[in-house]
């Protein structure tokens, strides 16, 4: 692991975060986004910056991407 | 049950309409909506169990569906509670498993949870093996010097909240749904104490030298 790696491990990152509660308010929008082809790095990024600091919540989007995908399938 | 007035969504598609219509009635109509959301929630949370089941193989059978029932059960509540905050930006199934999906994780987690004392900041063993971790030989002298000023910092900059939730999460990597289940808190709250240490040490260890402003990106 590089220093740069350990310290973003450690410590996160210095843009805007969300937060759990306000990422969760905004994860349905944003995995639908996803799964349509947008940007939704882009467009909601504090929710996007708070799933690279938060193994949680990017592990529950995770989830929340396999429900949605396979309701489209299904 | 009273579920909060009608805040009309934009362009809500049929689907999502029926159901905030359906909720937000009264009498027989809003119990059926509830049964659905119910139906809806549960299958959801089985679906996230098994998809989550190999973290967890000690969990299964009739503890599982307990822990499913309990997840839905609490994401029901949730889901009303906060349907005020539903602005038909998705799906409402959508916006609703997300609640399923959280209740899942969080029970999940907990119940896991055997190792019973959580790492404090004074565990010389928690240093040394996050010093352990880091790889390259030609950067282990920086390293060395960088997690030697983080273990100051810790030390010097943190409330003791801020230094028992930064040891446990950040460099043990205990389960922050853990970790907010000991501290009787919530996921929510403990990752803003986690957020604001983060934010204390970044800045310390700027002023120091041993990070680039903005580094960590």
């Amino acid at each position: 692991m590089s220093d740069r790696d350990l310290v973003t491990r450690l410590l996160g990152t210095w843009g805007e975060d969300a937060g759990c509660e306000g990422t969760l308010a905004l994860l349905a929008e944003y995995v639908e986004g996803e799964l349509e082809g947008r940007n939704v790095r882009e467009l909601l990024p504090a929710a996007a910056e708070h799933l690279r600091n938060c193994p949680a919540c990017a592990e529950d989007y995770e989830g929340l991407i396999a429900l949605a995908r396979a309701r489209s399938d299904g | 049950m009273q579920i909060g007035p009608a805040s009309t969504p934009g362009q809500l598609d049929p689907e999502s309409r029926a159901w905030i219509e359906g909720l937000r009635a009264t009498g027989i109509e809003q119990a059926r909506a509830l049964e659905r959301l119910h139906d809806l929630v549960l299958r959801a949370a089985h679906s996230e169990a098994r998809r989550r089941q190999h973290l967890y193989p000690e969990i299964g059978g009739t503890e599982l569906d307990d822990l499913c029932r309990h997840a839905a059960d609490d994401a029901v509540v949730a889901v009303t509670r906060k349907l005020d905050g539903y602005r038909g930006a998705s799906r409402f199934t959508t916006w609703a498993y997300a609640f399923a999906v959280l209740e899942v994780s969080v029970k999940l987690r907990r119940h896991a949870w055997h190792a019973g004392r959580i790492p404090t900041a004074g565990d010389d063993a928690t240093w040394d093996r996050v010093a352990g971790g880091t790889g390259a030989a030609q950067s282990h002298v920086e390293s060395a010097e960088l997690l030697r000023a983080l273990r100051r910092a810790v030390a010097e900059e943190l409330t003791s909240r801020q230094r028992e939730v930064f040891v446990a999460v950040a460099l043990n990597d205990v389960q922050i749904d853990v970790v907010a289940g000991q501290l009787r808190s919530t996921r929510s709250a403990v990752y803003k104490v986690l957020h604001d240490a983060r934010k204390k040490l970044r800045l310390r260890l700027e002023r120091e030298g041993h990070l680039e402003q903005g580094e960590a990106r």
